[in-house]
């Protein structure tokens, strides 16, 4: 198949600099109403639950997931589906356990709801690395995906895209913060459903309307199987361990947890993810289709033959159906989601870095409003060039692993300390600390012995690790560990303090009966 | 409930039995949230354990161009969401209704 794809194309290069232009100005208008360190991360809470849903759906929807799953789907039927799903459903989870209770409880990240009754200094540490080590796996997937992504999309090189990535980024994050980077995951997260909608709905008008006469057609053309379950799922240990990771890691990602502060207050928390779980689920489900689609229309030889991981079977599809200004705007539109994903991540890791480490250890919660934007804002910048580093160096790398590692590090090393901190009067300044550092080292482990890692990066024969995601292990152990280590040592402070954690939890800091008086028992 | 004139007396036990009411609505919600929790994972390990064991049950077909894999995986996405609603409805009208009473008792009383 001739396509125009990997050739420097003024449509899509047009439709992206529209993009940045747009972004760029939304930006500036962010800026003059970023003065303050609460607006720099939390919006001033001024979102509504309905901005916040979409911008969730575009901090989460990645362009691994929109090309990646396509790809699947495209190259194997029915496998992507249970890859789509299995994204899914961390949401619901997210709803019912934490993002009430952390909207009530925190200020700027997680490690605030941890810490809240604990010995500050050691839970604050031990958050902020099993944090940033989030962060830094899934930055260093989404910096290569990019450098990738442009050199298939426009034929530029690999280091100008991830350096361009980077700055533009930096750019909306340094001057904008969380204002500017809420409008462009919410200008993303329209632009990706609107695109992948009308892309499906012009395949979909090509067969009578119906998905299932889509799929009468896959399964004509490559045989039954396609609409069977194939070789994703194969043991059932291995099935249920990455299951975990993406149920409950959700709940431990450091660049979601902080949009549930950006809300005013827990009712726009709990309705922002409702709208968030309807656009995701929504996605996934075009997704599916699109992927059928590029079975059908264009055909998995042709997909293989640009690229062998099929990653571009959805904008194939684009130029199929609607020439080379489709392909250029659903092009434009997969870049475009890089640039929101690493936004988000970016300010979750300023927010670790400035308000935990910075403020509450380094100062002892002690530093004025233009010392801690000046940190967050250093930080900010430190991060923009390790993610552009980090892009350099991996180039090349197959990293599509790192996302599910970084997806077993917050269920095993954030989601359990998070959820303790929350229900167990118990919980222990130890504990947490022992949880949380538990879980972060054995996740790495784990995935460096898994076959994942041995076999199919380093071609090792075997691996010493079974499991190709640790979640099973490693989530099990990360509880165990804090819950033994508080009963070895009991903190009777923290345990005292719970009744005030109980209280906040559910009336929220604006409510009369939150007493800070009672705070200094 | 204590009613909130009542409170403002002395010796009257209106912010213990607040308390003793907020504790009863806070488990309530860990109950619910649990609940939901649990027909989540069963939804969805049920779904890929039976994608793993029962390989060609998933691949028959309920109509043409329809398997049971597909049909069971596009149900999982929607109980998603309908567990996911219903929490929020929940939420919204009995949870948060016994909040702001919770909330306007003690207002009252200050």
């Amino acid at each position: 198949m001739e396509s125009a794809l990997g050739k420097p194309s003024a449509t899509a290069i047009g439709f992206f600099l529209v993009f940045i232009l747009a972004t760029l100005a939304i930006t500036g208008w962010a800026a003059r109403r970023t003065k303050t360190t609460s607006e720099f991360f939390t919006a001033g809470s001024k979102v509504t639950g309905f901005q916040n849903g979409l911008a969730l759906a575009g901090d989460f929807m990645s362009a691994a997931s929109f090309l990646g799953i396509a790809g699947l789907v495209a190259s194997s039927g029915f496998d992507g589906l249970i890859y789509s799903v299995g994204w899914l459903v961390g949401w619901p989870v997210v709803t019912f356990l934490v993002a009430e209770p952390l909207r009530n409880l925190g200020k700027y990240t997680f490690a605030d709801v941890v810490a809240y009754r604990m010995r500050q200094a050691p839970v604050r540490i031990a958050s902020a690395v099993s944090g940033l080590t989030v962060v830094a796996f899934y930055l260093i997937a989404q910096m290569v995906g990019a450098g990738s992504l442009v050199k298939l999309l426009f034929g530029l090189p690999y280091e100008v895209a991830v350096v361009a990535v980077g700055i533009v980024m930096l750019a909306y994050v340094l001057f904008g913060g969380m204002i500017a980077t809420t409008w462009v995951q919410i200008v993303k997260a329209i632009l990706l459903l609107g695109g992948a909608s009308a892309l499906a709905v012009v395949v979909l008008s090509r067969f009578g309307m119906s998905p299932m006469r889509l799929f009468a057609a896959a399964a004509e053309k490559y045989g039954p199987d396609v609409l069977a379950p194939g070789k994703l799922v194969s043991d059932p240990l291995d099935t249920v361990s990455l299951g975990l990771a993406l149920m409950f890691g959700t709940s431990g990602l450091p660049h979601i947890l902080m949009r549930f502060y950006t809300v005013p207050n827990a009712r726009a928390a709990r309705s922002s993810v409702l709208y968030a779980t309807g656009f995701i689920g929504l996605f996934y489900l075009i997704t599916f289709i699109l992927g059928f689609g590029a079975a059908v229309l264009v055909g998995r030889d042709p997909i293989k033959a640009i690229d062998k991981g099929g990653n571009m079977a959805a904008p194939l599809l684009a130029e199929v159906v609607g020439g080379t200004a489709f392909l250029g705007f659903i092009s434009a539109v997969a870049f475009a989601t890089i640039l929101a994903v690493v936004a988000g991540l970016t300010l979750s890791g300023a927010a670790a870095l400035s308000h935990d480490v910075w403020v509450h250890v380094v100062k002892r919660g002690k530093a004025d409003e233009r010392e801690q934007l000046a940190v967050a804002r250093v930080a900010t910048v430190l991060l923009a060039v390790l993610a552009i580093g980090l892009g350099i160096v991996f180039k090349g790398q197959n990293v599509a692993f790192m996302v599910g590692l970084a997806f077993a590090i917050a269920a095993s090393a954030n989601f359990p300390a998070l959820l303790l901190s929350m229900t167990w009067r118990r919980f222990t300044t130890s504990g947490a600390v022992a949880s949380m550092v538990t879980g972060t080292v054995s996740a790495i482990v784990l995935i460096a012995l898994s076959p994942t890692v041995q076999i199919d990066i380093l071609k090792h024969a075997s691996a010493p690790f079974p499991l190709k995601n640790p979640a099973l292990i490693t989530m099990t152990l990360s509880f165990f560990v804090g819950i033994v280590v508080s009963l070895a040592r009991p903190e009777p402070d923290a345990a005292k303090k719970f009744a005030l954690v109980e209280r906040r939890m559910h009336l929220g800091p604006e409510a009369g009966v939150d007493d800070d008086t009672t705070a200094g028992h | 409930m204590v009613h909130p004139s009542a409170m403002r007396e002395p010796g009257r036990s209106g912010p213990s039995e607040r308390e003793k009411d907020l504790a009863l609505l806070a488990r309530r919600r860990w109950r619910v949230a649990v609940a939901l929790t649990g027909a989540m994972m069963a939804t969805y390990f049920g779904f890929v354990l039976l994608v793993a064991y029962a390989k060609p049950a998933a691949g028959a077909l309920v109509a043409p161009g329809l398997s049971w894999g597909i049909l069971l995986g596009v149900l999982v996405i929607v109980v998603a969401w309908v567990v996911t609603g219903i929490y929020v409805v929940w939420a919204n009208s009995r949870y948060d209704t016994k909040l702001e009473q919770l909330r306007a008792a003690a207002r009252e009383e200050r």
